[in-house]
């Protein structure tokens, strides 16, 4: 607050700025790796996905913690405020995501397999 | 008295009561589970978004393919380099907004203006440019056939390059008009007439022979499936039923028309959480100028609409990957 030293300011200030330049190298890699599509990336697959989309995933999720922690000031919040707010948000999604996807994917089949016919 | 008191004997724990366990104010605990509901909110239609495409696994439309205009360069191939500049506005006016907090706790007027100024700037380049993704996307570039099982049939030449609608298409005189409200018996206007007929572009097919017709259909490359020349003809003869330009809620040239329902939910939910928080962000604005945080002692204000805008650069982050890149 308005009690912090100078020191401690600047200090505040270049972690910002470094932040932002982790988040700009995580978006550049993304967007280059998404034009190339290295072909052993898009070849190999990892649980039923194609291993350069979890990389896309797995970035994403590191950018979403730099976001939350550092612009957001998580870090700087206690303890329990941050665990209420992000381990609700992550149990919720991870279960609802599971469900969906395993849902949709069961409904490919039914399509592709099944005696539905909807391509007429 | 003192005996009526009851001791629990967790007098000057966390939670013993009496103090502030979570260390932080009403309105801004508040803006933090406002945000946990909203992140719940954007994860459903993400997750629903997932599970149509799951659905839909093997003839999902091709990002790349879909988002590839940047401004000023007509008919250059740029795929996601413009969402990418997006992207960074939209980080970077999260960066000035934190620069803005972080002057606030130091009591410095003059940066907050600047920096709340700056974010504002960028809040609004970035709505702008989804607007523009929008009028590309709703506008389409190449058009394409739709069949009877709603399926889409797109047109390439022998290289693979996609062929327009109009590279093809044959002008055909006949009797197309377009039936308007004042001549229907219920005062009910008729659908729009495509530019091109079904019949002008089966005519224009059967003279260029060296197009083909694209499926919906990925191969195991994930490419799209490209036709023989026998297949497509007897394709656009049999299934086409009608011409396809651009993309709307219920047509969709670049394939399932699920794909641009949730891009234009999505983005679109997302493109109102940008305005709103530039709206706030314009009162924030004003208010910091005419002193109100000055004088209240604290720019915890400044903070708490930091948060918001935080959370619409977390959003974009996810919808960014999920929609472009994956």
């Amino acid at each position: 607050m308005a009690h912090d030293t100078t020191q401690h300011h600047e200090s505040a200030t270049r972690r910002i700025w470094i932040v932002f330049a982790i988040l700009s190298v995580v978006t550049i890699v993304e967007v280059i790796l998404g034009i190339i599509k290295p072909e052993f990336l898009t070849d190999t697959f990892l649980v039923g996905m194609r291993l350069l989309n979890w990389i896309f995933i797995i970035l994403t999720v590191y950018k979403a913690y730099y976001i939350a922690w550092a612009f957001m000031h998580l870090e700087h919040e206690t303890k329990g405020l941050r665990r209420a707010v992000v381990w609700t948000a992550i149990f919720l999604i991870i279960y609802l995501v599971f469900i969906l996807l395993t849902e949709g994917g069961y409904i490919y089949d039914v399509y592709k397999s099944g005696y539905v016919a909807w391509d007429f | 008295m003192d005996a009526t008191v009851v001791r629990t004997g967790t007098e000057g724990k966390t939670w013993g009561g009496g103090n502030q366990p979570l260390k932080s104010s009403y309105g801004k605990m508040m803006m933090w589970f406002f945000i946990l509901s909203d992140a719940l909110t954007f994860s459903g239609f993400l997750a629903a978004y997932g599970f149509s495409r799951f659905k839909f696994i093997d003839s999902w439309p091709i990002a790349d393919e879909v988002f590839n205009h940047f401004p000023f360069l007509h008919g250059v191939d740029a795929p996601m380099y413009y969402v990418a500049l997006m992207t960074f506005i939209l980080i970077f006016s999260s960066v000035t907004m934190v620069l803005a907090v972080d002057a606030g706790h130091h009591m410095k007027k003059g940066k907050v203006t600047i920096y709340m100024f700056l974010t504002i700037i960028g809040g609004l380049i970035f709505v702008g440019s989804q607007a523009w993704e929008w009028k590309n996307f709703i506008s389409g570039e190449y058009g394409a056939v739709t069949t009877e099982g709603g399926n889409i049939l797109q047109f390439v030449d022998g290289e693979g390059h996609r062929v327009k609608l109009s590279e093809i298409a044959v002008p055909i005189q006949g009797d197309r008009i377009e039936h308007e409200r004042n001549n229907g018996v219920w005062f009910d206007a008729g659908r729009d007439l495509p530019t091109y007929s079904l019949e002008e572009v089966k005519a224009g097919f059967i003279q260029n022979e060296d197009v083909l017709i694209r499926t919906q259909t990925l191969t195991e490359d994930g490419e799209k499936t490209v036709l023989s020349r026998e297949e497509s003809l007897m394709k656009l003869n049999n299934e086409a039923i009608g011409t396809v330009e651009g993309a709307n809620l219920v047509q969709n040239e670049y394939g399932v028309p699920l794909f641009a329902d949730f891009f234009f939910f999505i983005t679109g939910f997302h493109g109102f959480h940008v305005l709103s928080g530039v709206i706030i962000n314009i009162i924030i604005f004003f208010n910091v100028v005419i002193g109100t945080y000055e004088r209240r002692g604290n720019y915890e204000m400044v903070e708490k609409v930091g948060l918001y805008w935080h959370f619409v650069d977390l959003v974009w982050v996810f919808v960014f990957t999920f929609f472009y890149l994956v």
